[in-house]
């Protein structure tokens, strides 16, 4: 059973009453990711759920990923996958296993870093998030929260000033993206004593994805990249998964991974704060700054693409 | 009964316990989740649980005794107004617009905290509320629909000695009162009151507590078994249509507030305070730096600076100078201007915003220059930034508002009766090098101002890091411009010839153009630009407003395109 009875009598909270909505078509055809491919057993079952839907998934003995929707399969049931004939599209990117409930296009969105030889790629795991996908996607694209949520690693007070920066949707790659992003960080680097400006460019490729880059302090005339992919679990519901795609020979994968764990612990608490939990389209329901250009530019971003999942769309 | 948002009542919502200095609580009424917190004025606040810019609960802020900050981007809101002084990201600039948050009406009385969905109703306490001296309870939540907790409320009344039933969910027991706080349509919480203070009150505490959560345990066994109500859903308000979009400069103007003049005194020979205070409730958010224009009896307006801490709107305290070469402005406010008296403010503007992004802050004040410093001092002090004020005077001169800069934690330092020569060197070791974000605000004499200006220029300090603010425009004006003058709304184009102002070519053709200073400091004649470029030559507008290009006061500015078209 994918929805076990609870043995305890309980009351409708005010998330279990949300309504389910039918994914938006854009949505719906998207490749939408579900977790990171190494962390899926071979021929035993895990599951997971996407867009208000349960999903089981597991590797046949070439390790290649099997997803098909879930009726009554319990995680660790051992399965022979070739048994398995109505499955779900499957790609495979970036280290994570990706789905859609539609009809996907035939790539996903690109990271052309990510296939240089001499690159530490990593996922830094999953985290659940009780806030929408949009919402955490915002959240990877401020600054602004930096000496206040990532205090004395990706900013510190006094320093708070977030300068002017660029955005442009790309419609030649139809995403956002947001060029010289400057912050005053204080510890930009382990072997920094002062603070430096550290300068970033963030996309959004995809509406639930986001891609960073940053000079990496090894090599300045190239780049670290860091992106979050959001699974949308429910409207209101999403896990982050993080890659890393690092220039970086000293650090070990434990610590870079704790490092980016503790950056999205730290974003967590603030998230599962902010209400309303979808993210408002409606350009009266908050107040931007300057400073929020990049966020204001992705919220009429999804207007335009038509994405209702996971926002409030503006009436009208 | 099914209750409505708009429900007037007011219900307790915390206990006064509920609510320690620098503490938010985080409240609920009618389903709506509430901040509330007590500044250090002892003032409890009752605001909308979401920072208005990305909807963050404020009951996870940090309350900093008279503001409240949001921990996602430090955001601080007044006590009190709820107004938006300081945003970290843009810490340059003053937050020009009007950014409030909700606010719903607060009491404290009788050990509890009160608040109502809205204002319709005023505050009407349980009969004999106001003579009583009363012991309050410790609330008891109930997962079960207000109106059950009512009920059985009514139910624990002895058969000889009925339940008096109240206005507003709430029952007279014998010496007991009790309230139901509508939390949502299936939730409540219990408070009460006892008349007089019990001898024992552990053991009256313990008591109630044992009775109460019995019928809390038979009420919550009841509601299980019913079908649970629908929550209530409040929704957002939603921001105003000029706070929705990217910020363009906006400039206040016009709105004025009429003010009693509470006090009057000499605070130091020759520095008259004035405290002016509304005539009711509390007076608009201002920033520190930020000066009211002050409309005196004789039609003349002055500015002065506002000297108050974070929160302190109950009233305005300014200082004023008793110059004997005065023209008539503070002259008459000294002179003639008594408490009680009533005057005309206008809002808080900004010219003089302070960084809260410095790792160090100096603050030099010259004279009467100390007020604008003596409110960014309170700030800084209250959110323990390091900062450190020099603060001079001539010879024979004292010390103004002596007290409140004693009360200062920070680096206070008094220079009295030092010669030119000495004020230089004291200035220059004051400032030190400049390193990365420091920043120096100056305000005096025009000869300090230029001796701070050029001091810190020849020790590095770039021309960003140095703020200062005229409430004189001793620029010299260039009126050798000529071009055309286009007014929208009267149909008219003028020719402004070198030598004459836009607005004494407007007065020749017949408009009547209000106007005070008429050296480009008070902002009275200042008007709205629909087409052309600007040549500023005033002192009122700040460099975004000038930049904006969006007004102009008409008495000193030009244009630097051929023709100018202004909203007249």
């Amino acid at each position: 059973m994918c929805h076990p009875t609870s043995p305890f009598p309980f009351r409708l909270s005010r998330s279990n009453l949300t309504t389910m909505t039918t994914p938006d078509t854009l949505t719906l055809n998207s490749w939408q990711v579900i977790a990171a491919t190494d962390e899926i057993p071979v021929g035993s079952i895990t599951r997971t759920t996407l867009l208000d839907t349960p999903l089981a998934l597991t590797r046949d003995r070439d390790g290649v990923p099997v997803v098909w929707r879930c009726t009554d399969e319990e995680p660790g049931d051992e399965i022979d996958p070739e048994t398995i004939l109505d499955r779900l599209p499957v790609t495979t990117g970036y280290g994570f296993v990706w789905t859609s409930l539609g009809t996907p296009p035939k790539e996903l969105f690109s990271i052309t870093e990510y296939a240089e030889p001499d690159r530490v790629n990593m996922s830094c795991g999953s985290i659940g998030i009780h806030v929408s996908a949009p919402r955490a996607v915002e959240n990877f694209l401020d600054m602004g929260h930096f000496p206040y949520v990532h205090t004395d690693i990706l900013g510190a007070e006094p320093h708070t000033e977030v300068k002017e920066y660029d955005v442009e949707v790309s419609e030649e790659r139809d995403e956002v993206l947001a060029t010289r992003c400057r912050f005053f960080q204080p510890r930009a680097a382990l072997s920094a004593t002062d603070g430096m400006e550290v300068e970033y460019v963030y996309r959004v490729p995809h509406p639930y994805c986001s891609v960073l880059y940053k000079s990496s302090p090894e090599a300045p005339e190239r780049r670290d990249v860091i992106a979050i992919f959001l699974q949308p679990v429910s409207e209101d519901r999403c896990r982050a998964h993080l890659l890393q795609s690092m220039i970086d020979s000293t650090s070990t994968i434990t610590e870079l991974r704790r490092f980016q764990q503790t950056i999205f612990g730290q974003d967590k608490p603030i998230l599962e704060n902010q209400y309303p939990k979808r993210l408002p389209l409606d350009p009266r329901s908050e107040t931007p700054i300057r400073a929020d250009k990049s966020a204001i530019a992705y919220r009429r971003w999804l207007s335009q693409k038509g994405v209702t999942y996971g926002v409030i769309p503006a009436a009208g | 009964m099914t209750l409505s948002l708009s429900d007037s009542t007011w219900y307790p919502i915390a206990s006064s316990d509920d609510l320690p200095f620098r503490h938010v609580y985080q409240g609920q009424l009618l389903g709506r989740e509430l901040a509330v917190w007590r500044a250090d004025d002892g003032n409890v606040n009752v605001w909308e649980n979401r920072c208005l810019h990305r909807g963050v609960r404020l009951s996870i802020g940090i309350n900093e005794g008279g503001e409240l900050k949001c921990q996602y981007h430090g955001w601080r809101y007044a006590n009190r107004s709820a107004g938006c002084t300081y945003i970290p990201a843009h810490p340059a600039d003053a937050p020009a617009r009007r950014i409030q948050n909700r606010t719903y009406p607060v009491r404290e009385a009788f050990g509890l905290v009160w608040s109502a969905a809205n204002d319709d109703q005023a505050f009407q306490p349980f009969p004999g509320a106001e003579t009583g001296d009363w012991f309050p309870l410790r609330p008891i939540p109930v997962n079960a629909a207000p109106e059950d907790v009512l009920a059985g409320l009514i139910g624990l009344a002895p058969d000889d000695q009925p339940a008096d039933i109240l206005p507003g969910l709430a029952v007279r027991l014998g010496h007991a009162h009790y309230f139901v706080q509508p939390v949502d349509s299936g939730r409540a919480v219990i408070r009460g009151v006892l008349a007089g203070q019990p001898e024992d009150a552990i053991a009256i505490l313990r008591h109630y507590n044992e009775t109460l959560t019995k019928l809390r345990d038979r009420l919550e066994r009841a509601a299980r078994k019913k079908p649970a109500p629908a929550p209530l859903e409040p929704a957002f308000e939603k921001v105003s249509v000029d706070l929705a979009t990217m910020p363009d400069i906006a400039i206040p103007r016009g709105n004025t507030t009429t003010v009693v003049v509470k006090r009057k005194w000499t605070s130091a020979d020759g520095v008259i305070g004035f405290e002016l205070a509304p005539r009711e409730g509390h007076l608009p958010t201002f920033q520190p730096g930020a000066h009211i224009d002050l409309h005196l009896p004789n039609g003349l307006i002055r500015q002065y600076s506002i000297t108050n801490g974070p929160g302190d709107l109950l009233s305005y305290i300014i200082g004023v100078k008793a110059e004997s070469a005065s023209k008539g402005g503070s002259k008459i406010l000294v002179e003639s201007v008594r408490e009680g008296d009533l005057l005309s403010i206008s809002e808080p503007r900004n010219n003089f915003p302070l960084r809260r992004d410095a790792v160090r802050t100096v603050l030099i004040a010259g004279g009467i220059g100390i007020t604008p410093l003596l409110s960014m001092a309170r700030f800084l002090d209250k959110s323990r930034l390091p900062y450190e004020l020099h603060y001079f005077t001539r010879v024979g001169e004292q010390v103004a508002f002596r007290a409140d800069l004693e009360s200062l934690h920070g680096k206070v330092i008094l220079h009295t009766g030092l010669a030119r020569t000495e004020i230089g060197q004291t200035i220059s070791q004051a400032l030190g090098e400049w390193s990365h974000a420091q920043h120096v605000y100056v305000c005096g004499p025009s000869a300090m101002l230029e001796s701070v200006r050029v001091t810190a220029a020849t020790q590095g300090w770039p021309e960003e890091s140095i703020h200062f603010e005229y409430f004189k425009n001793d620029k010299v004006i260039d009126d050798s411009s000529t071009f055309e003058v286009e007014l929208a709304r009267s149909a008219m184009t003028l020719q402004i010839p070198a030598g004459k102002t836009i607005m004494e070519v407007m007065r020749e053709a017949g408009l009547s153009v209000p106007s005070s200073c008429e050296q480009g400091a008070c902002g009275t004649c200042l008007t709205g630009v629909i087409e052309g470029e600007c040549d500023h030559q005033d002192v009122y507008l700040n460099d975004s407003e000038k930049r904006a290009n969006t007004a102009i006061l008409t008495c000193v500015s030009r244009a630097k395109s051929a023709r100018l078209v202004l909203d007249i």
